[in-house]
């Protein structure tokens, strides 16, 4: 199958290695990934700091971007989510009643990494080896936006070598929520104390999720406290080869 | 102050809707407070456990809540109708309905019934309305002594405190401390007071039974009003406010416009939403409701004030106006992050917490409570618990775009916050521009040191200050992809 890649903003220009790894993974189970070059962003730090105005040409942008583009996949719930539920809503703010539309018909070929796996190509064994205690943490917009349930955890189940130990309060937010990680940095941070220690309490050697964004978070608090617990995104799980990791 | 398409908001310095501080400042504080952390981390714990566990037992769970929302929304499509409605049944069953606009009309208008009664004390039952008003203070200022018969009430009031909860307005309280209140401030108590659950609610017991038994005016708020019997609700767990409704002789009920219900049967959805979602029990233990007056039998002078403060300004905000749904029943709090960690003192309003953050700023207006709606890190909690489905987190960025939208309007020069947004949607909107930057953001590796940046300048300091930020890559997603497929169709600009 035909999929293109929409690498968000963050993995774009911070964790290449996430994109790489999307790229790597769909290949091996032999879908042909394109990468439209004029993406930029979805908009989504603007529309949930209240600047909807300066969201609306990145919302256009995104559909006019990926509108001829079949299946889309996304290495993040965050983004997928703000695709989903917010392209059409910042449209019809100021009146763009046809964009809503267009942009209501692309989110619907918009997945999710592990959403696309497990409900569009129908896989959950991917051929992953990656001999590592591992816990996972469900993102809220994976969670409570997407609804994306235990797809994440059938995947990595399948993953050969791993060790998944269970994230104690797993739903509980990682107190990133964009900019709230600096407007509100010290509660931001009371939250990340709390996901720390449930992560440390595991006793995994990797933190993993499907957002950059939270890891981003979980593992800037990490590694300040030199914790020897990293993160790694589900995309670069799955896509690790007992050939090549 | 502006307000929304003409409405007038809760005016300003009487009540309680606006904190002192902005939430992150106050917050700060509530962070340190170990003592505060513990109980509230206990408390929410416990109730989220209880809550969960009876919701579960119900297999139309949802069903019931898109009952409750459609109820409720239908209510609010025809507010004028339904208000009307019930003024007429409750005159013609003997009560008297008062309109108040606002905080002030209210206080003044029961101000002077309950001097009309020559009365100098009151009793209440717990009713975070008037405490929105400040009427207690309202009272007091008149010479009238407000006297709270709410367990967690009473010990807020005796401890010359503020509520902190909806629900459990004390959650912040331990027993430990609690006992320590009513030692200080209670009088009459046994000097030999222990803290156990029972010791303490036995001295409460005592305290106010003496009250109960002399009170000849009771205010109360209320959970519901059906319009078509003009009939009250009231459901509580001690019993003290099925005391306050029947034994004085006047009762006057405070209630906002927003919680009329329709019909008698619709309180079959909302008492079955309620305790479920509040305190997590199947039912509440007293149900109390009252038509009117009936001669010879409890009070033989109900008034019911019909309260505005702001409301008809939410409902006119065609997005913002599901926050006028909410039941009270604080489910939201218990499982909201940003609660667990601050309590609700630290969003200066008596209505905190996820509900607070919309509610709050629609009845003030948003730039008198600007900085709650940003009191979350929209993780999404608060929608899956809310009985009748209030999605708080759209509420939120709704309420963050008005903020942002009335802040352009009424500054001159648009704040560094606004600036660089703008900036960043002008350069993502082009992706040869958005290349250029991430070419200049590369820049930022001379900061990193083992592959992570530990220090960068305000407003990102907020975020180096506990988290390291990852140091950019050498070549980011999009070179490297060009470099291994080159540029096909020639839209990297």
């Amino acid at each position: 199958m035909r999929i293109a890649l929409f690498v968000t903003c963050l993995a774009d220009g911070l964790f290449p290695q996430v994109g790489q790894a999307t790229v790597r993974l769909l290949e091996r189970l032999g879908h042909e990934v394109t990468f439209p070059q004029a993406q930029t962003c979805c908009g989504q730090m603007h529309t949930n700091t209240g600047y909807l105005r300066e969201a609306l040409p990145l919302v256009r942008r995104y559909v006019d971007v990926f509108e001829g583009c079949g299946l889309i996949v996304v290495p993040s719930g965050s983004c997928t989510g703000s695709v989903r539920h917010q392209h059409a809503m910042v449209a019809r703010r100021f009146g763009d009643e046809a964009l809503a539309r267009r942009a209501e018909k692309v989110a619907a070929r918009t997945y999710e990494l592990s959403e696309l796996l497990v409900d569009v190509l129908g896989v959950e064994d991917v051929g992953a080896y990656y001999p590592h205690r591992v816990t996972y943490h469900p993102t809220c917009h994976s969670l409570r936006l997407l609804r994306a349930g235990d797809r994440p955890l059938r995947l990595l189940r399948n993953v050969a070598g791993i060790d998944l130990v269970e994230l104690p309060d797993a739903e509980v937010c990682c107190g990133f929520g964009g900019t709230f990680a600096i407007k509100n940095g010290a509660v931001s941070t009371a939250m990340l104390a709390d996901k720390m220690r449930s992560v440390l309490a595991t006793g995994a050697e990797v933190c993993t999720a499907g957002d950059s964004s939270c890891l981003m978070h979980i593992g800037g608090g990490l590694s300040r406290l030199n914790a020897g617990t990293a993160t790694v995104h589900l995309a670069e799980i799955l896509a690790s080869t007992q050939d090549a990791r | 102050m502006s307000t929304f398409l003409g409405m007038p908001y809760a005016p300003r310095g009487v009540g309680h809707l606006r904190g002192d501080r902005p939430f992150p400042a106050a917050a700060r504080a509530a962070l340190a407070d170990t003592q505060l952390r513990r109980n509230l981390g206990k408390a929410t714990r416990t109730i989220r456990a209880k809550r969960a566990a009876v919701v579960a037992e119900l297999p139309d769970w949802e069903e019931l809540r898109a009952a409750g929302q459609a109820i409720k929304r239908h209510t609010l499509a025809h507010l004028d109708h339904y208000l009307e409605q019930l003024e007429r049944q409750v005159t013609a069953h003997g009560g008297t309905v008062h309109w108040a606009r606002d905080a002030t009309e209210a206080n003044r208008i029961v101000t002077g019934l309950v001097r009309d009664t020559g009365a100098t004390d009151v009793v209440k039952v717990k009713s975070i309305v008037t405490d929105e008003i400040g009427l207690n203070e309202a009272l007091a200022g008149a010479g009238i002594t407000a006297r709270e018969t709410d367990l967690a009430e009473l010990i807020v009031q005796l401890g010359h405190d503020r509520p902190s909860h909806i629900l459990v307005p004390a959650i912040h309280r331990n027993r430990a401390e609690i006992r320590e209140i009513f030692l200080r401030e209670m009088g009459d108590v046994d000097p030999g007071l222990t803290d156990t659950p029972a010791a303490l609610t036995e001295a409460a017991r005592r305290h106010l039974r003496r009250r109960f038994l002399s009170a000849r005016v009771g205010i109360s708020g209320a959970n519901f009003a059906v319009a078509e019997t003009g009939t009250l609700c009231v459901v509580e767990s001690e019993g003290n406010g099925r005391m306050c409704l029947t034994l004085p002789d006047t009762l006057i009920t405070v209630m906002g416009i927003e919680k009329v219900i329709p019909a008698w049967r619709d309180l079959e959805v909302f008492l079955q939403l309620l305790p479920r979602s509040s305190t997590g029990e199947r039912m509440n233990p007293y149900t109390s409701m009252w038509t009117g007056v009936t001669p010879g039998d409890g009070p033989q002078r109900f008034h019911l004030v019909l309260l505005d403060n702001g409301r008809t300004a939410a409902l006119a905000d065609p997005a913002g106006r599901q926050a006028l749904h909410c039941i009270r029943c604080s489910a939201c709090l218990n499982v909201c992050p940003v609660y667990e960690r601050t309590g609700g003192h630290a969003y200066g309003s008596v209505y905190p917490g996820p509900i607070g953050a919309v509610l709050s700023p629609q009845l003030t207006g948003v730039e008198d409570n600007a900085s709650l709606p940003y009191a979350s890190s929209l993780c999404g909690a608060c929608y899956d618990a809310c009985p009748v489905r209030i999605d708080i987190p759209a509420l939120l960025v709704h309420l963050r775009a008005r903020h942002v939208e009335e802040a352009a309007r009424d500054r001159p020069v648009p704040g560094a916050e606004a600036v660089a947004m703008a900036a960043a949607s002008w350069v993502m909107a082009s992706p040869a521009r958005y290349a250029a930057a991430q070419r200049a953001g590369r820049s930022g590796r001379v900061l990193r040191r083992g592959g992570r940046i530990r220090w960068l300048p305000p407003p990102l300091s907020a975020w180096t200050a506990a988290r390291d930020a990852p140091a950019p890559p050498a070549q980011t997603f999009r070179e490297w992809w060009r470099r291994e497929h080159g540029d096909p169709d020639g839209t990297a600009g």
